[in-house]
């Protein structure tokens, strides 16, 4: 492996309806796959992805948010929600899966992954990043 | 393409994956070993029940790093690592076991 790019996968449309949260979701996978730094973000109806309870049957679409549990398997260990798009549609944390991942140099103690941004704080982590993929 | 036991099919992508997960069972995971010319013991079982149960958590089949730091954690770390899962799985630990498992080819899994 060559050098490792600093990859951000930001997720703006609900997960069902459009196929771009499952996709978006894959790409990332396979961008874990080949070791590369990941994170996603979160921001307008993205944030419904990651809302607990998920019921897809109406929409005839597979329900994938249990992938999400997985994400921390692949050492994706940073989901950025923007707190102005949660507020917006009346969502707070509580409606929020339980991400969580275990680090390794911590003695693989449990940490939750979601962690709240404002939006002024994400767009500082987007300039961070070598490559935005937009889902 | 197709398998066909005893009369009941089972149809598959061009790639020898089972279209569909729910008509898996252990006669067509010990069909697919076969046509590789491959046994199935009770080693290759563990892995291919894992991944089974792994699927049914999180809708997916695990990409091989993955799947290797998991089977150490619960298997034990003789087995957790990819000498073994090669040895059990020559034709790529992820992919090969997964086919036999009935699950998708693995995301990430070029």
């Amino acid at each position: 492996m060559s050098t490792v790019k600093k990859f951000m996968y930001v997720n703006r449309h609900a997960p069902y309806g459009s196929i771009y949260a499952l996709e978006g979701l894959e790409v990332v996978l396979i961008g874990a796959a080949f070791d590369q730094d990941c994170c996603m973000a979160f921001i307008d109806d993205g944030v419904f992805q990651l809302v607990k309870g998920q019921d897809s049957s109406a929409s005839g679409m597979k329900n994938f948010s249990p992938t999400y549990r997985a994400l921390g398997d692949y050492e994706v260990t940073r989901l950025y929600v923007e707190k102005e798009s949660l507020m917006e549609r009346g969502l707070t944390k509580s409606d929020l899966m339980e991400l969580t991942y275990e680090d390794e140099d911590d003695d693989w103690a449990e940490k939750p992954s979601i962690q709240i941004v404002e939006r002024s704080e994400l767009g500082r982590l987007m300039e961070e990043q070598d490559v935005l993929l937009n889902f | 393409m197709a398998i066909e036991i005893n009369g009941k099919t089972y149809e598959t992508d061009e790639e020898g994956y089972l279209a569909d997960l729910n008509q898996w069972d252990e006669e067509v995971a010990k069909k697919m070993a076969e046509l590789d010319d491959c046994e199935l013991d009770e080693n290759h079982w563990q892995v291919i029940n894992f991944l089974r149960e792994y699927y049914d958590e999180y809708q997916i089949a695990p990409a091989v790093r993955v799947l290797t730091k998991a089977i150490g954690k619960k298997l034990g770390k003789d087995k957790g690592n990819s000498k073994y899962l090669y040895q059990l799985f020559p034709y790529g630990p992820a992919k090969q076991a997964c086919k036999y498992a009935g699950l998708p080819k693995p995301t990430g899994c070029v």
